[in-house]
C-alpha cells in the first residue's frame, strides 16, 4: 500500500529497521511527475544521501508524489498522518501545495519541515511551532536580487512575473529593495509558453536591465526566445531562474546571467564540498539549489534526532530551534519564526568545461531574515 | 448474473461498511477514502443526469464542481477574517455554516450552468464537447487571475466548516453528511428519470423530431437538465473544499472533467448507480495502483480503453448482462 | 506606443496564428472526414516535439530533428489509427472522447517513463538564430519569421491538396458523403489512415517548430490542444479554410490582448492594479470571442449549416 521510494531502490526505500523507541518516521510529499518533478526529485535525492550518510537505521522515509496538484497533497498528507503514523512530514515544492497542507498538518501535532516552499502568510501571521522554514521565505532571494541591482548601478529595470500569489510576492520582494526607476512591470499568464509579446515590450522601453521570475518551464522558454530576439540587456532573477536544473535545457541563452542564492556549487566550506562530490558521485549529475535545501533539511532533522526523542515533541522543537547541523550553505540560523537567516549570494552563470554551472561572485545580502517575522506571534 | 436491483443495494452498502469498518479498526484514512469516493460519486450522479439521460457530453463539469468549491471557500475565508465579503450595496458577511454555504454552493453552479448550458446547447455533438470544455477552461482561467482570492495558489479553510449538531472535525460524522447528500441526489436523480420530464429529456436524446412532433422544444429541456445536473455537481464541490480544506484551480481543470466522465462511463452511462460504482473504482484504482507503480496512470489509460472498446456496458453492465431491471 | 512595437505585435500574433493552424488543421480535417473527435492531438504535437529534440541532440542537426518529428507523429498516429480509432469511427461521440482521453494517459505517462521528468532541449538552428534586420531599422527573430514562412507554406499546400488532387476530391467527397466514397470503391480504410497520418504529422512539425522555442516538456500539448478546439469551433467544424481564419484571429486576439488590454486598463487604473486585470482579462479573450461567434453562428464562421 506504501508507494516506496524509487531512485536508490530499495534498499534506501525504506528503512524499516528495529521499530525502536527512538525511530523516526518521515512523510516525503513531493512533486515527481509533470513539469515541476525537476525540483521535487532533487529534493528527495538530497534527503535521501544525508540519510544514507547518517548512517542511522532508525529513520524510515516514506516517498509520495504530489503530481504538483493541490488536492492530491492534501490526500497524500491525511494518509501519512492518520494511517501512516508519520513524525515529521516534509518535501513540498510549490507554495499552492504548502497552503493546503501546512497549517492542517501542524494543527495535527506533526513536525513540517519545508525544503522549498515558503509562503508569506506561514512565516507571518499564519506562523506555527511545528512548522520549520530550511529553504527561505518567498520574497528572500528576489529581495536579494533587488539589492544587487542596486549595486550593479542599474537605474531603469524592466521586471515581470506570472500572474500568480508567488510571482506578485517575487516582484513585491524585489521593489522592497530595488530603489531605481522601473522601464516597466509586466505579469505574464501562469504556464505562458510563448514570451514574445513581452519581449517586444522590453525591446521598446527604455529599460538598462531585466528582472525576471519565471519558475520551471516558463524560465526555459522565456531565455531562449530573449537569447533569440537580439536585446542585450543585462538579465537578473532569483537562483530558481538559472539552477543547475534549469542550465541544460535552456543552453548557452544563459551564459552571464546574474543570479541570487543562498546556495552555490562554489561555495567554499567542508559540508559543502563534501556534499557536492559525494552528490555526484551518487546520482552522476551536478546537485541544484534544490538538492541543497533536500540535504539540508534531512540533516537538520538528524541534528535534532542526536538531541531529543521526537515522541517528546517539546524537547524535539527545541532541538530544532538550535539548528545545530553543518549546513552546506555555511552559517545557519532559525530567526524568531523558524525561518531562516543566511547570507544571500550573487551567481554568475558560467561555462565550466561544456557544463553550464553558476560562480558566485560576490554577496548580496548578509545575515537576511524576512519581512514578516514582526506579524509572527509564537 | 446478478439483477442491478440487488447490486445497487450491494453497492451502497459496501460504501457504508467500508468507513464504518474504518471507524472500528481505527484506520481513519479509510473513512477519508469513502468520503472522497461519495463525494465523487456525486459529482458523476449530477454529470449522469445530463450524460446518461440527456445524452448530453459535457467536458466542462469541472467548472461547476470549482463553482461551488469556490463558494465555499470563499464563504468561509470571509468568516474566518471576519471580513465582509461586500458592503455595498449591501453587507454580506461569510459564514461556516455548512447548510447555508450548500445553498451558496448550489445557486451560484446552477447560475453558472444555465450561462454555459445557454450558449452551448445553442450547438450539439462535438460542438458542444468543444464549447463546454472552452467554457470550463475559461472559468479555470479566471480562477487563476482572482488574486483577491488566492489565484493558482487557491483559499486554505483552516477549519472544516460546522454542521448544526455535528462535529464535522472528525471524519465519521463528515463522511455520514456526504453519504446522505448523495442517497438524496440518488433519490432525485431516480426520481426524475421516471418522471414526464425525465422521460421526455430521454425521448429527446433518442430522436430529436419524435419529441418535436408532440409539441416540446429539446432545447428548454435539456437546459434545465444540464443546470439541475450542474448544481448537484456544484454541491459536490462544495463538500470536496471541506474535504481537503481547500480550494484552488485545480478543481476546475478540464482533466477532471474528463476524470467526471470516467467515473461515469467506467459504472455504466445512465445507470442509476453507475456513478458510485465508477467512483468507487476509481478511488479504489488511484489509491492501490498508485501503490504498485508510479506509472500507474498508463494502466489506468490502458484499463479505460479496454472498457471503452470491449466493455460498453461499464461495470454494472458486465456484472449484470442480460438482466437490467 | 510607436509603430514598430505595434507591427513586432502582429507579426507575433501572426505567428501564434500560424502555429495553431498546424495543429488545427489536422483536428479538422480527421473530424471532417471521420466524424472524429480526438483529445489526443495534442499528444502527437508532444511526440513531435519530443523526437525533434532526442534526434537533433544525438545528432546535431535540426533539419534531421524536423524530419524525426514528422515520421515520428506520423507513424504515432498511423499506429493509433489501425490499432484504436479505427474501432471508434461507428461509435458515438462519449466513447470518442473517452478512448482519446485513456490514449492522452498513456502517451503523457509513457513519455515521461521514456524520458524521465526533466524538459528536453531543442536548440534553433544556427542558420536562423538572433534577429532579421529589416531596412527602417526594425528587428524581428528570424526562426519566428521562418516559423509563419513554412506555416503559410503548409497552408497553401493544403488548400492544392484538398482543391486540386485526386486524395483531396476523396476527402471532401468523404466528408459529404461516407457511404458513398466506399460504394463507389475507395479504399475507405486506407484513406482514413492517411488523413489521421497528415494530420499527425501536422501536429508533430508544429511541436517540433514550437519545441525550439521553448521548453520540450510532457504536458506541453494540452494548452495547445485546447486553443486548436476554440478555433475549430470559430472556423466551422471540418473547414480548412475557417481553421485558417479562426487561427489567425485567435493569434492576434490573445497576443494583441495581452499587449493592449493592461494598457488600456492603465489609462484608468493605477498600474500595479490595471496589469493584474489586464492580464486577467485578456486570458479570457478568446473564450469570449468565442462565445460571441457563437451567439452570432452556431456552427461557426465557415461551418455547414445543420
Amino acid at each position: 500500500m506504501v508507494r516506496s521510494v524509487l531512485g536508490l531502490g530499495a534498499v534506501l526505500a525504506t528503512f524499516v529497521t528495529g521499530a525502536s523507541a527512538e525511530g523516526l518516521k518521515v512523510g516525503m510529499i513531493t512533486t515527481l511527475s509533470g513539469g515541476g518533478a525537476g525540483l521535487g526529485l532533487d529534493v528527495r535525492d538530497g534527503f535521501l544521501l544525508a540519510v544514507k550518510q547518517s548512517g542511522r537505521d532508525d529513520i524510515e522515509v516514506v516517498v509520495e508524489d504530489d503530481q504538483q496538484e493541490p488536492d492530491v497533497a492534501v490526500q497524500l498528507a491525511d494518509r501519512l498522518i492518520q494511517s501512516e503514523g508519520v513524525d515529521v512530514l516534509t518535501g513540498i515544492i510549490f507554495s499552492n501545495l504548502a497552503m493546503a497542507v501546512v497549517p492542517s498538518a501542524v494543527n495535527q501535532d506533526v513536525f513540517y519541515l519545508s525544503p522549498n516552499a515558503g509562503p508569506s502568510q506561514l512565516a507571518g501571521a499564519g506562523c506555527h511551532p511545528n512548522y520549520f522554514n530550511v529553504a527561505w521565505q518567498n520574497d528572500n532571494l528576489h529581495e536579494a536580487a533587488g539589492a544587487h541591482m542596486n549595486e550593479a548601478g542599474f537605474s531603469s529595470a524592466f521586471i515581470l512575473a506570472p500572474n500568480y500569489p508567488a510571482g506578485q510576492d517575487a516582484l513585491t520582494g524585489f521593489k522592497r529593495f530595488y530603489q531605481g526607476e522601473l522601464a516597466g512591470e509586466l505579469y505574464t499568464q501562469l504556464g505562458q509558453t510563448d514570451y514574445a509579446a513581452e519581449i517586444a515590450q522590453i525591446r521598446a522601453s527604455a529599460a538598462d536591465s531585466v528582472f525576471f521570475f519565471l519558475p520551471g518551464g516558463m524560465g526555459i522558454s522565456f531565455l531562449k526566445q530573449y537569447a533569440d530576439s537580439g536585446v542585450d540587456l543585462p538579465l537578473v532573477g532569483p537562483g530558481f531562474s538559472f539552477d543547475q536544473d534549469i542550465l541544460g535545457a535552456v543552453g548557452e541563452a544563459a551564459l552571464g546571467a546574474r543570479n541570487t542564492s543562498q546556495w552555490s556549487k562554489d561555495l567554499d566550506n567542508d559540508a559543502n564540498r563534501a556534499f557536492v562530490e559525494s552528490f555526484q558521485a551518487e546520482y552522476g549529475r551536478l546537485p541544484s539549489l534544490y538538492a541543497s535545501q533536500g540535504f539540508d533539511t534531512a540533516n537538520l532533522m538528524i541534528s535534532a534526532m542526536e538531541k531529543a526523542d521526537v515522541a517528546d515533541m517539546d524537547a524535539f522543537r527545541e532541538a530544532l530551534r538550535e539548528a545545530g547541523f553543518a549546513s552546506t550553505r555555511g552559517d545557519f540560523e532559525f530567526g524568531p519564526n523558524h525561518h531562516p537567516i543566511q547570507d544571500i549570494y550573487v551567481r554568475e552563470v558560467v561555462l565550466e568545461g561544456d557544463v553550464l554551472t553558476n560562480r558566485i561572485i560576490g554577496t548580496a545580502l548578509e545575515d537576511h531574515t524576512d519581512a514578516y517575522a514582526a506579524d509572527c506571534a509564537m | 448474473m446478478i439483477r442491478e436491483r440487488h447490486l445497487n443495494a450491494l453497492v451502497l452498502g459496501a460504501l457504508l461498511a467500508l468507513p464504518l469498518w474504518g471507524f472500528w479498526a481505527e484506520a481513519p484514512f479509510m473513512i477519508t477514502l469513502a468520503t472522497r469516493a461519495a463525494i465523487l460519486a456525486l459529482a458523476a450522479v449530477g454529470l449522469n443526469l445530463a450524460l446518461g439521460l440527456g445524452g448530453l457530453v459535457s467536458l466542462g463539469h469541472a467548472a461547476f464542481f470549482g463553482v461551488g468549491g469556490y463558494a465555499a471557500g470563499i464563504l468561509a475565508l470571509h468568516a474566518q477574517s471576519f471580513t465582509p465579503m461586500m458592503t455595498w450595496p449591501i453587507t454580506i458577511q461569510g459564514t461556516t455554516s455548512m447548510p447555508l454555504i450548500w445553498l451558496v454552493a448550489v445557486v451560484a453552479s446552477a447560475l453558472a450552468a444555465l450561462g454555459i448550458g445557454a450558449l452551448s446547447l445553442r450547438t450539439s455533438g462535438v460542438y458542444f464537447i468543444m464549447i463546454t470544455l472552452a467554457f470550463g477552461q475559461m472559468l479555470y482561467y479566471f480562477a487563476v487571475a482572482l488574486p483577491a482570492y488566492g489565484g493558482e495558489d487557491g483559499v486554505s479553510i483552516y477549519v472544516r466548516n460546522a454542521f448544526p449538531g455535528l462535529n464535522t472535525l472528525r471524519p465519521l460524522p463528515f463522511f455520514a453528511i456526504c453519504y446522505v447528500l448523495l442517497g438524496l441526489a440518488l433519490l432525485l436523480s431516480w426520481r426524475i428519470s421516471v418522471s414526464p420530464f425525465g422521460l421526455a429529456l430521454s425521448a429527446a436524446r433518442q430522436s430529436e423530431a419524435r419529441v418535436r412532433t408532440v409539441g416540446i422544444e429539446p432545447y428548454r429541456l435539456r437546459l434545465v437538465a444540464f443546470v439541475i445536473s450542474g448544481a448537484i455537481t456544484g454541491l459536490a464541490g462544495a463538500l470536496f473544499a471541506d474535504l481537503n480544506r481547500f480550494v484552488s484551480p485545480a478543481m476546475l481543470s478540464w482533466h477532471l472533467s474528463g476524470e467526471f466522465i470516467v467515473l461515469v462511463v467506467l459504472g455504466g452511462v445512465g445507470r442509476l448507480l453507475g456513478p458510485v460504482v465508477g467512483a468507487g473504482l476509481f478511488v479504489f484504482l488511484e489509491h492501490w495502483l498508485g501503490g504498485v507503480s508510479d506509472h500507474w496512470m498508463i494502466f489506468l489509460g490502458a484499463a479505460l480503453l479496454l472498457v471503452v472498446l470491449f466493455a460498453r456496458g461499464g461495470l454494472i453492465g458486465g456484472l449484470t448482462a442480460g438482466s437490467r431491471s | 506606443m510607436s509603430l514598430s512595437l505595434l507591427l513586432e505585435q502582429i507579426l507575433n500574433g501572426l505567428q501564434l496564428g500560424v502555429m495553431l493552424f498546424l495543429m488545427s488543421a489536422g483536428l479538422t480535417l480527421v473530424f471532417g472526414v471521420m466524424g472524429l473527435i480526438n483529445l489526443a492531438h495534442g499528444s502527437l504535437y508532444m511526440i513531435g516535439a519530443f523526437a525533434a529534440a532526442a534526434v537533433a541532440g544525438a545528432t546535431g542537426s535540426f533539419l534531421l530533428g524536423l524530419g524525426a518529428a514528422l515520421a515520428a507523429a506520423a507513424v504515432a498516429g498511423v499506429l493509433v489509427e489501425t490499432l484504436v480509432i479505427r474501432r471508434l469511427y461507428a461509435r458515438d461521440h462519449l466513447d470518442q472522447v473517452l478512448a482519446t482521453f485513456a490514449l492522452i494517459l498513456i502517451f503523457s505517462e509513457g513519455t515521461r517513463w521514456l524520458f524521465g521528468s526533466f524538459p528536453l532541449y531543442l536548440d534553433i538552428p544556427a542558420p536562423l538564430k538572433g534577429p532579421v534586420t529589416f531596412p527602417g531599422g526594425f528587428a524581428y527573430p528570424g526562426y519566428r519569421l521562418a516559423i509563419i514562412t513554412i506555416g503559410l507554406a503548409v497552408a497553401l499546400a493544403l488548400f492544392w491538396l484538398i482543391a486540386r488532387t485526386r486524395v483531396g476530391v476523396r476527402i471532401r467527397a468523404g466528408q459529404a458523403d461516407r457511404e458513398m466514397v466506399a460504394a463507389l470503391g475507395v479504399n475507405i480504410a486506407r484513406l482514413y489512415t492517411m488523413v489521421f497520418a497528415l494530420g499527425a504529422a501536422l501536429a508533430g512539425l508544429a511541436g517540433a517548430l514550437v519545441g525550439a522555442l521553448q521548453s520540450v516538456q510532457v504536458g506541453m500539448g494540452e494548452p495547445v490542444l485546447i486553443l486548436a478546439f476554440v478555433i475549430i469551433v470559430i472556423g466551422g467544424i471540418g473547414s480548412i479554410r475557417g481553421a485558417f481564419v479562426a487561427s489567425i484571429l485567435v493569434g492576434l486576439t490573445d497576443t494583441l490582448g495581452r499587449f493592449l488590454l493592461p494598457l488600456a486598463f492603465g489609462m484608468v487604473m493605477e498600474p500595479s492594479a490595471a496589469n493584474i486585470v489586464g492580464t486577467a482579462l485578456a486570458s479570457m479573450a478568446i473564450y469570449i470571442l468565442m462565445a460571441a461567434v457563437l451567439v452570432v453562428r452556431p456552427t461557426g464562421l465557415f461551418g455547414a449549416a445543420t
